[in-house]
């Protein structure tokens, strides 16, 4: 078989695969832990404290795979719509629909809780470019 | 099979385009779609509601310098508004971003003055900002829709959806609109502590106004402009509910409202001879 | 047929290599702009659209010109076009993506762009520039990749490519159309609000892009073996000069109707932009300037020995095309935002990135209008003598 262009060919194949498998090589050896996102937030251990239970807008699973459909619906709904209050489908509870004022009341540390599975992920979310994130609380120990 | 350049060059055109329009065409239109109606979501029972909100401006009643200031930094702190300044101190003119902000008679309603009146007159102070018009120019031009009409009067701002391509700006007759040259967080006010950490603040590359506060109406609260004036000094109401205070002074009282020639409708009436009202 | 691009002497790499320069250095001032923001320009509140959109303005009006072309060759069967029409309907591919370039240079958050097509907005203008620019866009490079293969093969192009050639026309004037009703539908800016925009503006389209053309055909004689024929050239020349003529008499149209009727509003545009207004005057040299070689350049192409004459028409073609450029790139934006809805003057000039990113961007244009031409050049030399029957 004639291989025409030889050099630039295979020149191009090196190039090619030093590219294309850079992750891998670059982080041979390293390990990367599982996101653990922590819902022990005093806000929500208090909230624990008084109604028996911990209580979500949806449950773990709608949330892990919808929240960002929910937040967009959410964005809509406040803005364009003058909407306040959602109505949880799994406990009937009504939620502010509000990401400062709703949702990080309760996860109220952006880097134990958002930050676990969109660093692991590689997500870089621009809600934060305009949303405020709560201060994040020093770790003091005593 | 074999194929030439040529072919391969159509079809990998053709379908790339394909490809392209599908994937736009198959995104859900939040307008259009919406994912949440009532009963999911609802208001809050403390908003304050209307079907035209509007406001009448009082200006005999500011007196003083620190009327003005008051009412300026009550919302521009109720919404992180940058401030930026220069070395110098003073106000950066090429960064600025303003949502309420006083300017002299002879600015606020050009043409209507006159050559033998004094000085003094033509500098009378207004307070000026987004007029929330009944036909506004800027709904009309806006391509995203980031900028629209919401069912209570108020023209509202979208700040998610704006790609800032400043033509709502080039369109409002007024000026009202202010523009995010460069991240807000920047400026000199919001660094450390933001002033309303309940309230967004906006980044870099979108268009931003007076919204009649409406995540405070939601809330059954007065806008920050009208409870910080001095009393009287700026009213709020709805103008189709005929027992309002603004309703009341618009229909018996002489009102005047800026550049009313252009067919914009706007919502914000400046009163004519002062008087006693709450 | 685009291998072409890729075949060439020292010199056409020198040029083209030129051109990448400038464009990566106007890429490296857009990536500055893009992580600091819009205020990198010299912009500000009261001038929220400068030279950015303003070339965008003028390029729409570039682009819109190949229909001067199209129309005497392929309505009135004006045979003596057909070896350059192609030079045409190419230059209107490179202004169309200078266009769309400028645009997302312009825009403060240039990654949501997609929301134009997401939530369309049949009441902005704006939505439907995008429109038939793309649609602009996709028609010339139908028209042009098809009429130039068959070309190269010496038969004449498909039956079915007439309509889209059809179609090309009005397309052609709606798109400067549309970009006209960006300006002329704004309550608020009096230099804008007027009836006649939309003819001015395609008045200045038929008298600078042809113009453009004609320079552009003499340098393809200088620099390649292919001889767009000195009968062409001639009917260019008489296009621009009646193009010219209107747009000249609508600008003095525009003079009359401000100045007779009096009203202020209307009036403080022009003395900004002419005579200076509380005590700016930076515009009044360049508006003198376009002013003078508009006019210099009308009588030049109007005396038909100057314009006979292929030295002293390329120089009228290019003080046409400068006066043009200032008039359109430039004044016209200003003119609409000084003075602001409050009749203050905050007037506006540009920075350096800025300037740095409108070479980029021509260097760009310029740069797929040399591939475009090297092609469509390179076919011509191949097919002398062959007969072109569109």
């Amino acid at each position: 078989m004639k291989i025409y262009n030889k050099g630039p060919v295979f020149l191009g194949i090196v190039i090619f695969l030093a590219l294309a498998l850079f992750p891998f090589y670059n982080n041979f050896g390293k390990t990367n832990k599982k996101p653990d996102p922590k819902t022990d937030t005093p806000e929500i251990i208090e909230y624990e404290k008084l109604n028996g239970k911990k209580e979500c807008v949806e449950s773990k699973a709608f949330m892990r795979g919808e929240h960002m459909v929910l937040l967009n619906d959410w964005r809509d709904g406040v803005v364009r719509d003058a909407y306040r209050g959602y109505i949880s489908t799994s406990n009937g509870k009504r939620f502010n629909m509000s990401i400062q004022n709703g949702c990080m009341k309760c996860h109220s540390s952006k880097k134990k809780f958002c930050d676990e599975c969109h660093n692991y992920m590689a997500v870089v979310p621009f809600c934060w470019d305009c949303h405020i994130q709560p201060k994040e609380k020093e770790e003091t120990k005593s | 099979m074999s194929m030439d350049r040529r072919k391969f060059l159509k079809v990998a055109g053709i379908s790339s385009i394909l490809g392209f329009g599908a994937s736009v065409a198959s995104a859900r239109n939040y307008d259009l779609q919406k994912g949440l109606v009532p009963p999911q979501v609802d208001a809050n029972k403390e908003a304050l509601t209307a079907k035209r909100w509007a406001m009448v401006v009082d200006m005999s009643k500011f007196k003083t310098d620190d009327d003005f200031k008051k009412v300026i930094s009550a919302c521009h702190t109720a919404h992180n508004v940058p401030d930026f300044r220069k070395a110098d101190g003073s106000v950066d003119r090429k960064m600025e971003i303003k949502w309420i902000w006083k300017a002299p008679y002879e600015r606020t309603f050009p043409g209507q003055d006159n050559k033998y009146m004094s000085e003094h007159m033509k500098e009378m102070p207004f307070m000026v900002l987004c007029n929330h018009c009944d036909n506004p120019p800027c709904v009309r031009v806006c391509p995203t829709k980031a900028t629209f009409k919401l069912k209570d009067g108020i023209t509202m701002q979208d700040m998610h959806r704006c790609i800032g391509c400043r033509f709502c700006m080039a369109a409002c007759p007024y000026g009202s609109r202010s523009f995010n040259w460069t991240d807000p967080r920047t400026a000199s006010n919001m660094k450390g502590e933001l002033p309303n950490k309940a309230y967004p603040t906006r980044t870099k590359g979108v268009v931003e106004k007076c919204t009649f506060c409406s995540e405070r109406l939601q809330e059954g609260k007065l806008p920050a402009c009208v409870e910080a004036a001095p009393a009287g000094g700026i009213l709020f109401g709805d103008m189709e509910d005929p027992d309002s205070e603004v309703r009341k002074i618009v229909t018996n009282k002489y009102t005047i409202r800026r550049k009313p020639d252009l067919g914009t409708g706007p919502a914000v009436y400046y009163l004519i001879g002062g008087g006693d009202h709450a | 047929m685009l291998e072409k691009a890729l075949e060439g002497s020292k010199k056409y790499w020198a040029w083209v290599f030129f051109l990448g320069g400038l464009a990566a250095v106007g890429c490296y001032f857009y990536f500055q702009q893009f992580m600091f923001g819009l205020g990198i320009t010299g912009l500000h509140r009261d001038v929220t659209w400068g030279l950015y959109i303003g070339q965008f303005t003028f390029l729409v009006g570039v682009a819109a010109s190949a229909v001067m072309l199209v129309i005497p060759y392929y309505l009135h069967d004006y045979k003596k076009f057909g070896k350059i029409v192609i030079l045409g309907e190419f230059l209107a591919i490179s202004a169309v993506i200078m266009c769309i370039l400028f645009i997302m240079a312009d825009m403060g958050q240039p990654m949501r762009v997609m929301n134009i097509m997401l939530y369309p907005a049949p009441n902005s203008m704006v939505f439907w520039d995008v429109v038939v620019l793309n649609g602009y866009l996709f028609l010339n490079l139908l028209i042009g990749w098809v009429t130039l293969g068959s070309d190269r093969k010496g038969i004449a192009p498909p039956k079915w490519i007439k309509p889209f050639i059809y179609l090309s026309i009005p397309w052609a004037v709606s798109i400067h159309t549309v970009t006209a009703f960006l300006y002329a539908g704004i309550p608020g800016r009096h230099f804008w609000l007027s009836a006649i925009l939309a003819a001015r503006f395609l008045a200045s389209a038929f008298a600078g892009g042809p113009s453009l053309l004609i320079i552009l055909a003499l340098i393809v004689r200088k620099v390649t073996k292919f001889d767009p024929g000195k009968e062409p050239i001639q009917a260019l020349g008489k296009i621009v000069a009646y193009a010219m003529f209107a747009n000249v008499f609508f600008l003095g149209l525009e003079f009359f109707t401000a100045f007779y009727s009096g009203i202020p509003g209307h009036q403080h545009p022009f003395h900004y932009l002419y005579a200076g207004l509380d005590g700016h005057s930076e515009l009044v040299p360049m508006m003198w300037t376009s002013s003078i070689f508009a006019i210099v350049s009308l009588l030049m192409l109007v005396v038909p020995s100057i314009r006979k004459n292929e030295g002293t028409l390329a120089l009228a073609c290019v003080m046409l095309f400068i006066s043009l450029w200032i008039d359109k790139g430039f004044g016209l934006i200003i003119g609409g935002f000084v003075p602001n809805p409050f009749e203050e003057v905050h007037p506006y000039w540009p920075t350096m990135p800025e300037t740095m990113i409108t070479i980029g961007v021509w260097a760009i244009g310029l740069l797929v209008l040399t591939f475009l031409y090297k092609i469509a050049i390179t076919v011509r030399e191949q097919t002398v003598g062959v007969e072109i029957d569109h």
